[in-house]
């Protein structure tokens, strides 16, 4: 569209009387100006730029309708299991890709030729309007504290101390009813954090097989994850067992294991430790087996399980507790007993 | 009214209906205060559109998933249509939010916008926050606003929290696990929050129930007062504006809200949320189906939070494993230290608006907003805050930086230790330069006017740039700012003899007023002598 086409009275030029011309402020040449004066668009000068605008806004929004009408078509038709591929995101639920894009589509177009129609068919002239001060005039004021002044002298409060401490007394005690009402939210601490289900004489069950684990089933260089004898996935309380029993094992060469007391602990150079992180209690999965260390992948904190569970690196603020095994005279590992320590987070009654 | 008696013949439908609705609602006088508002024009202005549509939408899809999530930890058999995860046991939070993914037609796209949603709601929130904060809209009368989206900001973060968490898969109960670990670092009472919080030791069967109730309520409910308290402060103060021709601090230019910006407002709704079921239609999120569900004892590698509980978790990576061990108690600095730092970082951005009209005792009211370069002091704060906030990023996802760029691990982690203390006073001191050079630029264009890239050659031989003086629409908008003078500290004697010596507290405030104003913190803006004296010249450039 050039110019020429556009109607001599509607060009700019002629247009320019209530454009607020500009003056130099005479003096100062950083002085604001004013508003500058409004510069029309096509649309304000050309009707069939304008009509063309109208038609875009049309066209979108009977595209957000066709839009809609294919998402309750795709709802209807498409199978919910149904997997297409789709270039180039890949094999995709084609019941996702469809409703999530008509329904882009249906709002994207309502969106659009709203901001269109905005931009190019309502007035873009600036306006000012005066900003007033948040701040109450001084006569406000001053009749505001002379009503609370009244206000607060016909309720006595100031005069009678009495009511005002009882109230204030009442007031404070009345939310200790709520504060009360939370205690059942759970059970106090006590010794629980201590005490896991492993105990004297449990034995030491494969995670994977479920099945007691004997000397000759661990290899140097693998790491495996057992659980106390007697617990099952089922047991309502699984989870929170679980969570302080789970246990690590390795075998290492008796001669590799640099302390003492762990060499002590050991079956046959099988040394159990707990799994739980000592730093915010992940499980530890992740085992380097030449080195013997194993890493939280939650924090990296590194612990090196041939010297005692020692952190060598990372958050961790205490070695893993390490529980102390045997093996039977059925020939499978067993528990000498519980973890010596508890096992898990640090926190304040731990000691 | 004269008109009731001459005016037999009905009004439109719609007069009726709106004169019912002023007799008992004074709608009239409403709509004559707001109707025809003035907003101005600026692309940043939207941001904060983007969060409150993000949150709109937020509301919408969570109250659609709450008809098919089941708020239940009891164990059950999976036996659902996705195949992989038959005879799997799971909760049965895991297992409804598989049926909302794989069985309810649509579920999985509302699912997926929910969380989109959340995660641009909290992105927005962040980038509106630094831009009203490098603009310097908190000052008065905004300081209380400014606290409102903060809490916004702050809140949302512990709903999307708690929201991640409830399909009780594997990732995210880790992450309450992560929670629970810090909450036994805190001395004295940690071990009777974390029992009372997850109704006995951890996992338990109560936290999603509970986290439900205060995901989709109590926060919800909160935030939705303060928003609308954010908005109604928005149209009361009237929005800021950047300054130039015909723009002072006396008054706003823009364009009326109906109906240019109820229709770009509301068509903006619209857009982002197209934008975001785009994004959903393509783009998987939190697939619990590849990570199942949580059991304490398994883990999965590169576990990471949602990108706003990011740095929180690079405070818990990178603090030394410090543990003191005394009369029977254990303070476990490693991870109580960074619970406490955690609020700090938030805290440090969240009071600087009240250090800064402290230090300046600047007492007016401010509408015209700050470019970043002309409050140096301020953008090298927040830019040491940004900086700050992404060390601890890094921190927090040390493990993929590490694999990602083939990196070691305790290289990152020690980078950040160290990161965390000198990156935030680097970024500092560059940023405060960077300002003053724009600073210097914007002078040189006052005086000299702008470079046209056209090369003169004079007749003596010697070639110059032809410099284009600017408008004076330019010259006064490069020069609208203040450029605040330091505080100085009164005579220790007054004209008297007598000694009034400064307060320690004052002495601080002349100290940090210096700091912000004094010398070296800001190049001085062209004056109109300087300017008249160049321009005034003969064969001057």
């Amino acid at each position: 569209m050039s110019s020429q086409d556009i109607p001599e009275e509607n060009l700019p030029s002629t247009q320019d009387a209530h454009g607020g011309a500009v003056t130099k402020t005479a003096g100062d040449p950083f002085a604001d100006p004013g508003l500058p004066p409004h510069e029309p668009r096509i649309q304000d000068v050309d009707e069939r730029a304008a009509q063309r605008s109208e038609r875009v806004v049309a066209f979108l929004f009977l595209l957000s309708m066709l839009a809609t009408v294919g998402f309750i078509a795709s709802y209807v038709a498409l199978p919910v299991d149904k997997i297409v591929y789709i270039f180039p995101i890949g094999h995709i639920s084609a019941l996702n890709f469809a409703l999530g894009m008509t329904l882009a589509v249906a709002l994207f177009c309502i969106g659009a030729g709203a901001v269109h129609w905005a931009r190019t068919l309502m007035s873009d002239v600036e306006v000012a309007d005066e900003r007033h001060a948040i701040a109450a005039e001084p006569d406000v004021k001053a009749k505001v504290m002379a009503d609370f002044k009244q206000g607060a002298e016909e309720s006595a409060f100031g005069r009678r101390k009495l009511i005002r401490n009882t109230m204030f007394g009442a007031l404070a005690l009345v939310p200790l009813s709520g504060v009360v009402l939370l205690r059942d939210l759970g059970p106090l601490p006590g010794t629980k954090l201590r005490k896991t289900a492993w105990s004297e004489g449990k034995m030491l069950i494969n995670q994977n097989t479920l099945q007691p684990l004997r000397p000759e089933d661990i290899q140097v260089g693998s790491l495996t994850f057992a659980m106390p004898e007697g617990m099952k996935e089922e047991d309502h309380d699984f989870q929170k067992e679980i969570a302080k029993a789970a246990l690590m094992i390795v075998r290492l060469r008796p001669e590799n294991i640099k302390d003492k007391r762990e060499l002590d602990w050991s079956a046959d150079g099988i040394v159990a430790f707990s799994k739980i992180c000592t730093h915010v209690g992940c499980p530890i999965s992740l085992y380097e087996q030449q080195t013997h260390h194993v890493l939280c992948p939650c924090h990296q904190s590194t612990f090196d399980l041939s010297d005692g569970g020692r952190v060598i690196f990372g958050p961790a603020g205490h070695a893993l507790p390490q529980l102390r095994i045997k093996v039977n005279d059925k020939g499978y590992l067993e528990a000498m007993g519980d973890f010596a320590e508890p096992v898990g987070p640090a926190y304040w009654e731990r000691g | 009214m004269s008109t009731t008696t001459d005016n037999r013949r009905k009004a439109p439908a719609g007069e009726r209906v709106a004169d019912w609705a002023d007799g008992r609602l004074g709608i009239y006088s409403l709509a004559k205060a707001n109707m025809r508002k003035i907003f101005p024009d600026h692309w940043s202005f939207m941001l904060g559109e983007v969060c409150l549509y993000s949150f709109v939408i937020i509301i919408l899809t969570g109250v659609y998933l709450t008809l098919f999530f089941h708020p239940s930890m009891e164990e059950v058999v999976y036996h659902g249509s996705y195949v992989p995860m038959q005879g799997m046991r799971m909760s049965e939070a895991f297992q409804s939010t598989l049926n909302i993914s794989f069985d309810i037609r649509g579920g999985l796209l509302i699912r997926q916008i929910h969380h989109w949603a959340a995660l641009i709601f909290l992105a927005g929130m962040f980038v509106h926050m630094m831009r009203v904060f490098f603009t310097g809209a908190f000052r008065k009368p905004r300081e209380v606003n400014w606290l409102f989206g903060f809490l916004l900001f702050v809140l949302g973060m512990f709903t999307g929290f708690t929201g991640y968490s409830l399909p009780d898969d594997l990732l995210s109960g880790t992450g309450v696990r992560f929670m629970e670990g810090a909450i036994l670092s805190v001395p004295i009472v940690g071990t009777y929050i974390s029992m009372f919080l997850f109704g006995g030791e951890f996992p338990g069967s109560d936290f999603v129930p509970r986290f439900f109730s205060i995901h989709v309520l109590l926060l919800p409910g909160i935030m939705l007062g303060l928003l609308v308290a954010h908005l109604i402060l928005v149209i009361y103060h009237k929005h800021t504006q950047f300054p130039g021709p015909g723009r002072t601090n006396k008054n706003v230019v823009g364009l009326p809200l109906m109906p240019v910006y109820m229709a770009k407002a509301g068509g903006f709704f619209f857009l982002v949320f197209g934008v975001i079921a785009a994004v959903a239609a393509i783009a998987t999120i939190n697939p619990i189906w590849a990570i199942g569900p949580y059991r304490p004892d398994q883990v999965s590698t590169g576990a990471q939070p949602d990108w706003y509980m990011g740095f929180s978790e690079g405070l818990i990576r990178v603090m030394p494993g410090w543990e003191i061990n005394l009369w029977g108690h254990t303070l476990v600095l490693g991870v109580f230290v960074p619970l406490v730092i955690f609020p700090l970082v938030l805290a440090a951005i969240a009071v600087y608006p009240f250090i800064e009209s402290w230090v300046t005792g600047d007492k007016r009211e401010h509408h015209l907003l700050d470019r970043p370069r002309n409050a140096p002091t301020r953008t090298a704060f927040g830019a040491a805050w940004i900086s700050w906030y992404f060390v601890l990023l890094i921190g927090g996802g040390n493990d993929l930086w590490a694999t990602h760029f083939h990196l070691s691990i305790n290289a990152i982690t020690w980078f950040v230790r160290i990161g965390f203390f000198v990156v935030p006073v680097l970024t500092f001191i560059a940023t405060r330069r960077i300002c003053m050079s724009l600073q210097r630029r914007d002078r040189d264009k006052v005086l000299h006017g702008r470079e046209s890239g056209i090369i003169k050659r004079l007749p003596h031989g010697e070639f110059v740039e032809v410099h284009e003086p600017l408008s004076q629409e330019q010259l006064h908008t490069l020069t609208a700012h203040e450029q605040p003078k330091p505080l100085e500290l009164e005579p220790e004697f007054d004209e008297n003899g007598v000694a009034r010596k400064a307060g320690a507290g004052q002495r601080l405030k002349v100290k940090l007023s210096k700091g912000f104003y004094g010398e070296g913190t800001q190049i001085p803006k062209a004056t109109r002598e300087e300017y008249e004296e160049i321009t005034s010249g003969h064969g001057h450039h």
